[in-house]
């Protein structure tokens, strides 16, 4: 009688499957950031397939910009990615600019006190975008404290950005030909000098922060028991989907745009590239969650060391804003792309000389990375999903634009 | 390499399929490639050892408006080791819009030619999932083709507003 059932056991450990069933997570779920649904395809806990379903967030931001002037279309770049939307509108505003440089009958330069007002401002952007990263990907995990203290930094980044240009999330502040200048700065003035000692203040306090933070999640043995080795992407596989920023970093890929192809006045900062490293002690392996996000957490120390270089140059004198009569790029088309938090942001515009473009694309970092995430997520366990999903860092917005 | 290197390039091995290479635009030169080549273009770009396009940055539909009856799709690609780029564009009918996919080669593509199909209604051929993305899977219609007409109703939804 024992041994027929201990073969009878054996017999249910050769042949684990079970009946394949379909689970919609999604498009309402706290741990996919925004309105992604995926149809898991599940034999038990184990996901065979997860089918990313997008467009919950679609509005027509390409159609509309057609029937917009460029200047006008600024305000929906800011809703692309609303963490980030500095970079956003940056990221459109150095296309254009780019396509207007190409007419060589007008001729106009950024103003150098609004290339360091913008470099400035983009990077804390990036801290507040990253910090946001790292509260809500330590929340999907189950650590519900990073959340809070990230969030308490963040709102200090916030409350730097409302007051040059008033608007918390989506501040339409950077311009083409410059910055705006809602709320005045006079060069050399006491609010000037209010301003950058508020920011020095506030990377006095968060510097120390990072190494706090890295105690309390990077190293959590929970965290790193979830992440570590989970869901590998190799290099050739991150290229091959265009996965960017961060992402490819992660995979080992030295690269970013601020370094190798440098725009604005980046080639005048000293930083340094944080690439992701085996960590045989530790278990991390380069391409998995961990790695990822250990990239964001070093690269928020980098971000702090351009600050701080901006600061320790000051301000330049001057107007923050390019002389241009009108914004009327010639005709012709241009794909420019720039660092985003979330990877390389592209945007690819057809100028036919009017002032409204005839074709802008928004080619998204997080669209391309979520694209690999059916094959990332194969094999692997549903509660996996919540980490890769948190890894790979998207914003919905961007996404479905 | 510099993008009249490419383009001579690839007009010595493809002759006829390489349509032309446009500079006098601003921005960036684009080499017109005839629609039903451009896998081959592109798996050539992608395995050459001199050329080795490792990403497809973008990959984009284009409708120019009425008075060209045609749509295009442009490639925009770049190669990690050589760090240099280029541009490709394929133009074809609007009654009759498809080419061959390029997401055997980079696995990418298989989005963007996904919202591409949705947007613009162009087919890709040899794709293996080629369905809506964006918008929902009984929606009528190319949003992005400059000929499109809203409807009034979406499931029983006013549509303009």
């Amino acid at each position: 009688m024992e041994t027929t059932q201990q073969t009878e056991s054996k017999i249910i450990e050769l042949k684990p499957f079970t009946d394949e069933m379909v689970v919609n997570m999604g498009p309402q779920h706290p741990s996919t950031h925004g309105v992604l649904r995926l149809e898991l395809r599940l034999d038990g806990e184990v996901v065979r397939e997860a089918i990313p379903h997008i467009g919950y967030l679609h509005r027509c931001f390409e159609k509309h910009s057609e029937n917009l002037s460029y200047p006008q279309i600024i305000p929906f770049t800011d809703r692309m990615d609303y963490v980030a939307a500095m970079n956003q509108n940056w990221g459109f505003c150095l296309a254009v600019e780019k396509l207007m440089a190409a007419d060589e009958s007008k001729d106009f330069a950024i103003p150098e006190r609004a290339e360091y007002l913008r470099v400035l401002i983009c990077e804390l952007n990036r801290i507040a975008s990253h910090l946001l990263s790292f509260g809500t990907y330590g929340m999907d995990i189950g650590a519900f404290t990073p959340f809070l203290y990230a969030f308490r930094d963040r709102e200090r980044l916030l409350l730097l950005f409302e007051k040059i240009c008033g608007a918390r999330l989506t501040y339409n502040y950077i311009r083409i030909g410059g910055v705006s200048e809602i709320i005045p700065m006079e060069p050399g003035s006491i609010d000037e000098q209010n301003y950058l000692d508020e920011i020095e203040s506030f990377l006095d306090y968060f510097e120390p922060k990072i190494d706090e933070y890295n105690d309390l999640l990077t190293s959590n043995s929970i965290f790193s028991e979830r992440t570590m080795g989970v869901a590998v992407m190799s290099a050739e596989m991150a290229l091959s989907y265009g996965a960017t920023g961060p992402n490819i970093r992660g995979s080992g890929v030295d690269w970013d745009l601020r370094r190798d192809e440098p725009y604005s006045i980046y080639d005048r900062f000293d930083f340094d590239v944080p690439v992701a490293k085996d960590i045989p002690e530790l278990g991390a392996v380069v391409g998995d969650c961990w790695s990822r996000y250990k990239v964001r957490m070093d690269e928020m120390k980098e971000s702090v060391r351009i600050v701080r270089q901006i600061l320790a140059e000051g301000l330049p004198d001057g107007p923050v804003m390019a002389d241009l009569k009108a914004v009327r790029p010639p005709k012709g088309e241009i794909y420019f792309r720039s660092e985003a938090p979330r990877g390389e942001l592209g945007f690819y515009i057809v100028s036919d000389g009017t002032p409204k473009p005839v074709r802008l694309k928004g080619r998204s970092p997080c669209f391309s990375a979520l694209s690999a995430l059916q094959e990332l997520s194969r094999g692997l366990m549903v509660a996996d999903i919540i980490a890769i999903i948190g890894s790979i860092d998207i914003v919905m917005g961007e996404v479905d634009r | 390499m510099k993008p009249e290197e490419i383009y001579k390039t690839l007009a010595d091995k493809f002759g006829e399929s390489i349509l032309g290479f446009d500079t006098e635009l601003a921005g960036d030169p684009i080499i017109q490639i005839v629609p039903s080549a451009i896998a081959d273009v592109c798996q050539y770009l992608a395995e050459t050892d001199t050329l080795a396009f490792d990403s497809l940055m973008c990959l984009s539909g284009v409708d120019l408006g009425a008075k060209e009856e045609e749509l295009s799709v442009v490639y925009h690609l770049y190669a990690m080791q050589h760090r240099h780029s280029v541009v490709l564009k394929t133009s074809m009918p609007k009654t009759d819009a498809h080419l061959p996919s390029v997401s055997h080669i980079w696995k990418t593509a298989d989005w963007h030619e996904r919202e591409t199909y949705d947007l613009y209604g162009i087919l890709f051929e040899g794709h293996t999932d080629l369905r809506r993305i964006l918008l929902p899977d009984d929606w009528e219609g190319y949003p992005l083709r400059k000929d499109y007409k809203e409807p009034d109703f979406y499931r029983g939804m006013r549509v303009p507003y």
